[in-house]
């Protein structure tokens, strides 16, 4: 049965113009062009058609914290946000820190709507101790590594790590990608919003900027020093991108991504004391928004990624020390990045799909130009359409949105993943 | 215990509720457990919590009216009621005094809540004490900071001294309780400088010898057992305006206490 995108814009690397974009039973486009019809005709009038979109940074919670999400509904809610392909973190319970865990995220991905990519972690257990079996792992396909949730601390073996990834390129067939949340956490330790005016005033112990600072300013000189390909996850402070746009000017093989709510969201909305605004890193100041939006455009940061992080809505209803960090963030990226980055529409498209999906090592199924026999993984999104976010309408199993009754404009219409209409009209489909 | 007191006098039932003895401590959320003691009936929680924030986030969670008795290290607001009325029984007004608020302002709620309250009733507020127990940036608040004491003990209306803890020696915040007396505690000495008029002022309870001395708690410029006293008169006051007396506090109708501030750092309201 084929199925035929019509009357939308088709943006990609290689420009925009008007094309139909039909795609056959194999996954794959068969055809663009204009007047193309199909057994079934999505209509795309007054919107753009994309290479769907690459999340590098996505908590699913399973194994382990299924009453926050499932594998099932964590992609659900990603075709519905138009992406196509998930990096799974590995702060599962187990940690997907063997190849056994790595086996089990990837096989139940299989059966969702998106392509779950699980990264694994750099130490045991990620508990910053001993390396992780990276050798097994890249042959089992792990190309991402990282102990997100916490940094690796231990500089000595931070090195180690960084240097027996660079021995295992050959097996994976690219560059090995180690992903560092930096955080100091000697110096962090014990703070749970931003360190500054509106924490000393709220009474909540902050955590510097400093502590993730100093961690970026290490990694980079050990990057210097073992040559390995180092992705800054979910820069924070004006100091980090200003650090990281000094190694990429170096010409360091360093990536970074920022996340939305870094981009839209000030340590100003602590005030509300609501854990939903608790995040790590912890959302800064008016300064490091204007400075991450800077790194977006210049391209110092890479790609933006969701963090997203479900917590069970009883897990939230702690005082704002003791609740988890984390918010949502699959279902708004995409009109969040239109509406608050600063970037052109061009430039959404490339930091949400083409440009993570090089990073993910993915590039040869995820954010491809729109052309015939290209693998059917694309989003089709509509600019100008408005809506209003509510936490319960997500297909996440959780609800912790900051975003709650915000009105956001551009909303994906119809997203498809190799080849199937998962998403049509804004409905998940299965 | 003040609150207790204030309520008895009162005729009002109490029930205590400590989260070491209750269900808090088997996994209930803060919520759930709110939400049982708000079936017993009762009109009126007063909340005293180890994070910012919490009495807050209850309000929002319940239909009785909220005292917030302390949280964390945000706010005291009863103890900066009654520590303004000590103030204004012994001198009439707050209007002009200097008042230095002396110690570990960055852990204290009663600092936050007197800041706010001294300045907003027109007395002038210097924080006293070793940098790494005043608040980082503090640049936006309405108060002038200094890392001594000595020399301003001549020019001050008024000295409040902040209860000293010793976990501040373990994390590293300053050397030794030794130390911190010797530069920051309201000796012998250091009382027998300061004006024949000037006021002493503690939240108690006090640490004698490390933020003030035996003799400066004798003093009878020391003040400290009226705000006792006076802190069972306004804790009785508060719990009237909100229960006993009719009509609400604001002169509306609706749980006040539920909506959020939205107050900038740093500006009295």
């Amino acid at each position: 049965m084929s199925l035929v995108l019509k009357g939308g814009r088709v943006i990609d690397r290689s420009g925009e113009r008007a094309l139909d974009v039909e795609i056959g039973d194999d996954g794959r486009i068969a055809a663009v062009g204009i007047g193309l019809s199909g057994d079934l005709d999505l209509d795309a009038s007054g919107c753009v058609v994309s290479a769907g979109f690459v999340d590098l940074h996505t908590h699913l919670r399973e194994p382990g914290q299924e009453e926050a999400e499932t594998i099932e509904t964590g992609a659900r809610g990603g075709s519905l946000g138009g992406y196509t392909a998930l990096v799974a973190m590995p702060n599962t319970d187990p940690a997907t820190d063997c190849v056994a865990v790595v086996d089990q995220v990837r096989n139940l991905g299989r059966r969702t709507t998106c392509e779950v990519i699980p990264s694994a972690a750099m130490t045991v257990g990620r508990e910053g101790v001993d390396m992780a079996p990276m050798g097994e792992l890249v042959d089992a396909g792990v190309g991402i590594f990282t102990d997100d949730g916490t940094g690796l601390q231990d500089p000595r073996l931070m090195r180690r790590v960084m240097e027996y990834s660079t021995g295992l390129a050959g097996r994976l067939g690219r560059r090995v990608v180690l992903a560092q949340h930096c955080e100091v956490s000697a110096l962090s330790a014990g703070g749970f919003m931003h360190e500054g005016e509106w924490s000393s005033r709220l009474g909540i112990p902050g955590q510097p900027a400093e502590a993730e600072e100093l961690m970026v300013m290490r990694d980079i000189a050990l990057v210097r020093l073992t040559g390995a390909h180092m992705h800054f996850q979910h820069l924070s402070t004006a100091s980090s991108v200003a650090m990281v746009r000094g190694a990429k000017a170096a010409g360091l093989p360093v990536t970074a991504e920022a996340t939305t709510h870094h981009f839209t969201l000030t340590d100003a909305a602590c005030a509300s004391y609501d854990p939903v605004f608790k995040v790590h890193p912890p959302l800064r100041t008016d300064t490091d928004v204007a400075a991450v939006k800077e790194g977006l455009a210049d391209g110092t940061i890479d790609a933006v990624a969701t963090d997203h992080a479900p917590h069970a809505p009883h897990a939230k209803e702690r005082p704002f020390d003791q609740a988890p960090p984390g918010m949502l963030g699959l279902e708004t990226a995409f009109a969040l990045t239109l509406g608050e980055s600063g970037l052109d529409l061009p430039e959404v498209l490339a930091v949400l799909s083409w440009r993570p999906a090089a990073i993910a090592g993915v590039a040869d199924r995820h954010g491809a130009d729109v052309e015939p026999g290209a693998p059917a993984n694309l989003c089709v999104v509509d600019p100008d359409e408005t809506w209003t976010v509510s936490g319960a309408a997500m297909a996440s199993r959780s609800l912790n949105t900051p975003y709650e009754g915000r009105s956001l404009r551009g909303r994906v219409r119809h997203t498809i993943r190799s080849g199937e209409a998962v998403v049509v009209d804004g409905e998940a489909r299965r | 215990m003040s609150f207790d007191t204030a309520a008895r006098r009162l005729s009002a039932d109490t029930v205590a509720f400590a989260a070491g003895s209750s269900s808090l401590s088997k996994g209930e959320s803060l919520r759930d457990t709110i939400e049982v003691v708000g079936s017993y009936g009762a009109d009126l929680l007063v909340v005293r919590h180890p994070m910012a924030g919490t009495a807050h986030q209850i309000a929002g969670w319940t239909d009785a009216a909220v005292v917030n008795a302390g949280d964390g290290c945000h706010e005291h607001p009863t103890q900066a009621m009654l520590d303004c009325y000590t103030l204004r029984e012994k001198r009439g007004s707050l209007d002009g005094m200097r008042i230095a608020i002396v110690g570990d302002v960055r852990h204290s709620r009663v600092a936050r809540s007197n800041v706010l309250a001294f300045t907003a009733l027109g007395a002038e507020v210097v924080l006293v004490g070793p940098a790494t127990l005043i608040p980082p940036a503090v640049d936006g608040w309405p108060v002038t900071v200094a890392h001594e004491l000595d020399p301003l003990l001549g020019d001050l209306d008024a000295v409040y001294l902040l209860r000293m803890q010793r976990e501040r020696i373990t994390e590293g915040l300053v050397p030794s309780m030794r130390e911190f007396a010797a530069d920051f505690g309201l000796t012998a000495d250091r009382t027998s400088r300061l004006r024949d008029d000037a006021l002493i002022l503690h939240p108690g309870p006090t640490n004698p010898g490390v933020e003030i001395s035996a003799e400066a708690t004798a003093d009878p410029r020391s003040v400290i057992l009226d705000q006792v006293a006076n802190g069972v008169s306004v804790r009785m006051a508060v719990l009237f305006l909100l229960l006993g007396s009719g009509r609400s506090p604001s002169g509306d109708a609706g749980p006040e206490a539920s909506q959020p501030s939205g107050r900038e750092p740093g500006v009295p309201q």
